[in-house]
């Protein structure tokens, strides 16, 4: 199966069971101009798993994610080495068209994002738009509910889908933003620190919605928060940089062990607050 | 003494010094003679004005002879040659200013951006006379060419149609030139500076958040551009045209090196002969009689009114569009 | 394939010790078949516009290019229909439509330019006459080599400057009015201020003849130019002052009243130097706006052919009135030295252009 074909097939809305895709960093390193970021990270992130990434500020956690769906390229002067494999297929291969790879690796953004230009529904469908997917009127409807559903939004907006987006508070709009992830049927989500605009209420609902999605979609999260890694994640990695040196990973495992019994001093320090 | 007096506000009016009210007045007084001066513009126009609209009344704006020897002066086809010479300009300039606008922010290479904002704005700086020079003598040429196919092929169109057999062996080529037309692709140079330059910096400020949820839905570059660049710069595009259009119905150099005066009532645009306010103005100024001065004076008033109105129109939604329609936080 | 919160496998940290250099990968986005798609449709077109032109004897460079190419957008959208889904095909043709919309914008300001200096080039290189003498004596069809257009180039010069002293104080002293006093009343004077940058010039000319030649009955002397100038130039120079006011930054002017400064010396000494660059930027680029300005001239200015200094008594020439009645005596040596003295007049302001830029340039280094 060539790559293109690999990258292609995943249109049709298929069983999540059968769409178990994990993503493997291998050996990825980032620049900013001449300024190194990212020293060869190596992390596996298995299918259906939901993988925290933590760490201080700085430390490239940030950089690592928008690798794994190639947005951090758009940044001026950024650069990379490395691998990432989507079900063993590097997505910075030459053949690879980087709108598929990106439809099929969503992302969820530190600051909730609608269009505002479009209505609730329209949001939720403006990935199907953007990517050419063509769909009927009433599958359209049941995207639009399923992937609201899916979101944790449903209850809350099915009598105003016609509203503009804006119209939603924080934590809905960051939930709208996950089921627009959605509607588009990614196998990976990506979560930049979803949560850190918003309340703790809503920081819930999202954990929540997390915990749902996990069993259909392989989901990585940045987060700063400590007890979220522990209460969302099943894999963990802590991600340190040392003084004037680019940032890597420090320890990876079961977010239970690392929590628990991490092999690390560093790692012991951070987790338990005591620096970070 | 009740608690209700403690709490009143103290007065903290500012008690400036006596440099500081000099500056203050100074300052304040070149800004009100700069504003009388602007102010008086409109005044002394339309002081002019009133005598001539007395006389004439509604044919000033009615008749379409402008003949003040025989006492027969009105407006309406040089106003009708205004508004053809500027929307050749904005049809033209329109979509050549947003596709400039959106190569500069979208497309161009980093490096290069700021060296082609540069040219546009050394484009808007040529001298109106430079782009008359060639319009007539370089694009005219040209153009009649492009002209003769338009009227070849679309002259059903009134617009399009010219009182001559196109198709011709020799066709009369001076049947295709000093029109509307060509002078609205000369002035279409000036304008589309103006215009890409006001879309570009909105365009500029399209929210990276935005920018980048579209691309994360697997959006292609133009599917980024139109669903989130192009609706958040609608404000900018449309009073970018509106100043361009201001611009389209004020020039003139460029207008009276290209048409040749004809004051018929007329929409074909690829036939010789046209006249525009402004034109008309700077034309006959030199060599006009006291009679003729004051309906000069008068088409002058009339221009400004023009102007004033859409640059105004302009500014309410340039100023509209700076403002929020991002997604905040 | 099991995945279980226990026993994931992990790969972690470190070098991997078969590490190949790390070096940046390319990341190229564009494909062969993104490049070779344009490439071969824009050589298409150009074959097939070019046997249409053969066979139906049309003429004309610029249908060519126009044909060409619409042609080339049908082609690239052709060929893009095998093996793209449609949102890349949509996205190919915008590409292409933009970047053709502005290479026509770059090649109309080119030839622009280039046909500008060409044409004005047998004129502009008589460095021995065409700069340091007037037109006075000379006939409009004599040779190249006889007459120049010093006196314009005076006139303008002087014009110029006489709107420049008129100008700048108002500007400036109307910018300052607007970023440092403030209030109600500044407000109106930014709206009027606006509105009156975007106003017909043709409509400055008019109000100098309105009030100076009818009321004050002054003949059309340099003078009279010149305040037509100054009131096109006054409200451009006002509110570009003002973006440069506007960007000192407020701390600074704290500091200084905090210093017991007053609100005068606090402009006079700190926010108008800071704003220094951004100033003569603002200025420069009046200048250049208001050298090449026709429209008022023609109402208020006479154009003389000899040289005169004295912007009080009988008219001046400037260098767009000498463009103007150059151009349209259909004297072909005429039309030259016109053009020639357009050459001059692009060449003055790009020069000022350019330095305007270089002064207005983003600091490296500075905070």
């Amino acid at each position: 199966m060539s790559t293109i074909d690999f990258l292609e097939d995943s249109l049709a809305h298929s069983a999540p069971e059968s769409s178990a895709v994990g993503v493997d960093a291998v050996a990825v390193s980032a620049w900013f101009g001449s300024n190194k970021v990212l020293e060869r990270v190596n992390l596996s992130m298995p299918p259906r798993t939901v993988t925290a990434l933590i760490g201080p500020s700085g430390c490239g956690k940030s950089t690592f994610l928008r690798i794994l769906n190639r947005m951090h390229e758009s940044v001026p002067a950024a650069k990379m080495a490395g691998e990432v494999r989507l079900n063993g297929q590097d997505i910075y291969a030459p053949s690879v068209r980087i709108t598929h790879m990106r439809k099929r690796i969503g992302m969820v953004f530190q600051k909730p994002n609608p269009f505002p230009a479009m209505s609730i529904a329209e949001n939720v469908t403006a990935g199907l738009k953007l990517t050419g997917t063509k769909v009927s009127r009433s599958e359209r409807s049941d995207i639009i509910e399923g992937c609201l559903r899916r979101g944790g939004l449903w209850n809350e907006v099915k009598d105003r889908l016609d509203e503009p987006g804006q119209a939603l508070s924080g934590g809905q709009q960051q939930r709208l933003c996950i089921a627009r992830s959605l509607a588009v049927n990614p196998d990976v989500l990506l979560m930049d620190e979803p949560c850190s605009a918003l309340d703790p209420t809503s920081t819930r609902r999202i954990e929540e919605t997390i915990a749902e999605l996990a069993p259909d979609v392989t989901i990585v999260i940045v987060t700063h928060n400590m007890q979220q890694a522990a209460r969302v994640s099943q894999q963990c990695a802590f991600f340190l940089a040392e003084q004037g040196s680019p940032g890597g990973i420090v320890e990876a495992g079961t977010t239970k062990q690392l929590f628990e019994d991490p092999h690390d001093s560093r790692t012991a320090d951070y987790v338990n607050g005591r620096f970070g | 003494m009740t608690t209700a007096e403690l709490d009143t506000p103290r007065e903290l009016g500012q008690v400036y010094s006596t440099a500081d009210k000099a500056f203050r007045r100074t300052t304040a007084g070149i800004g009100m003679t700069v504003l009388a001066l602007t102010g008086a513009i409109g005044l002394f126009l339309g002081y002019q004005a009133i005598p001539t609209l007395r006389r004439y009344g509604l044919s000033f704006f009615t008749e379409n002879q402008w003949l003040p020897q025989r006492d027969v002066v009105g407006l309406s086809s040089v106003l009708l040659g205004t508004v053809e010479v500027a929307l050749v300009a904005l049809v033209v300039g329109f979509p050549l200013a947003l596709m400039t606008a959106l190569y500069i922010s979208e497309y161009a290479p980093r490096r290069l951006k700021s060296w082609f904002v540069g040219l546009i704005d050394l484009m808007a700086a040529v001298p109106s006379i430079i782009y008359g020079l060639w319009g007539f003598f370089f694009l005219q040429p040209q153009t009649i060419h492009v002209s003769r196919w338009l009227a070849q092929h679309f002259g059903w169109i009134p617009v399009f149609h010219v009182d001559t057999d196109p198709n011709a062996a020799t066709w009369a080529q001076t049947k295709f030139t000093a029109s509307a037309f060509i002078a609205g692709l000369a002035v279409s140079m000036m304008v589309i500076p103006l215009a890409c330059a006001v879309m570009r910096s909105v365009f500029a400020q399209a929210p990276l958040g935005e920018r980048e949820a579209a691309l994360a839905l697997g959006a292609t570059r133009w599917g980024m551009i139109r669903t989130v660049v192009i609706p958040f710069g609608q404000g900018g595009i449309i009073g970018g045209t509106m100043l361009a259009l201001g611009r389209a119905l004020g020039e003139t150099v460029a207008v009276l090196l290209i048409i040749s005066p004809a004051f018929d009532i007329k929409v074909n645009i690829l036939q010789v002969g046209t006249e525009t306010t402004s034109a008309l103005i700077a034309g006959l100024f030199g060599e006009a009689s006291k009679a003729q001065l004051s309906a000069l004076l008068t088409a002058g008033f009339v221009l400004f009114v023009l102007t004033l109105a859409v640059n105004t129109v302009a500014a309410v939604f340039v100023n509209r569009s700076r403002s929020g329609a991002a997604t905040e936080i | 394939m099991t995945v279980v919160n226990e026993g994931v496998e992990l790969t972690v940290t470190g070098n991997p010790p078969t590490a190949t250099p790390d070096v940046p990968r390319a990341l190229a986005t564009r494909s062969f078949d993104d490049r070779a798609s344009w490439m071969s449709a824009m050589a298409g077109a150009l074959g097939i516009v070019w046997i249409a032109y053969q066979i139906t004897g049309w003429s004309g460079r610029l249908g060519f290019t126009l044909l060409w190419f619409v042609v080339y957008l049908a082609l690239y959208a052709a060929i893009s229909r095998a093996g793209n889904p449609r949102p890349v095909v949509f996205d190919r043709l915008a590409a292409a439509t933009v970047a053709g919309g502005a290479v026509v914008v770059g090649l109309a300001l080119l030839s622009t330019v280039s046909y500008t200096v060409q044409k004005g080039w047998p004129a502009f290189s008589q460095w021995g006459n065409f700069y340091t003498e007037t037109a006075a004596g000379v006939r409009p069809t004599a040779p190249l080599d006889q007459g120049g257009i010093l006196h314009a180039i005076a006139g303008t010069a002087i014009m110029v400057g006489i709107a420049l002293l008129i100008s700048l104080p108002l500007g400036l002293g109307t910018a300052v009015y607007m970023t440092e006093v403030g209030g109600r009343a500044a407000r109106v004077v930014r709206t009027v201020v606006e509105a009156m940058t975007a106003l017909p010039d043709v409509l400055a000319g008019l109000f100098v003849y309105a009030t100076l030649i009818l009321v004050f009955h002054l003949d059309r002397t340099g003078f009279v130019a010149a305040v037509a100038l100054a009131v096109t130039m006054t409200p451009i120079v006002a509110r570009s002052a003002e973006v440069a006011l506007r960007v000192v930054p407020g701390g600074l002017r704290e500091a200084s009243l905090a210093l017991g400064a007053s609100q005068g010396s606090t402009v006079w000494r700190v926010v108008l130097p800071t704003a220094r660059a951004g100033l003569a930027t603002s200025l420069i680029l009046g200048i250049a706006r208001i050298s090449g300005e026709t429209a008022p001239l023609l109402i208020v200015s006479g154009a003389s052919t000899y040289q005169n200094l004295n912007p009080f008594a009988e008219p001046m020439n400037s260098l767009p009135l000498y463009i103007f009645s150059a151009v349209r005596s259909g004297q072909p040596n005429f039309i030259a030295r016109g053009f020639g003295a357009a050459t001059v007049l692009l060449a003055l302001v790009t020069v000022l252009f350019a330095l305007a830029r270089y002064l207005a340039r983003p600091k490296r280094g500075s905070r």
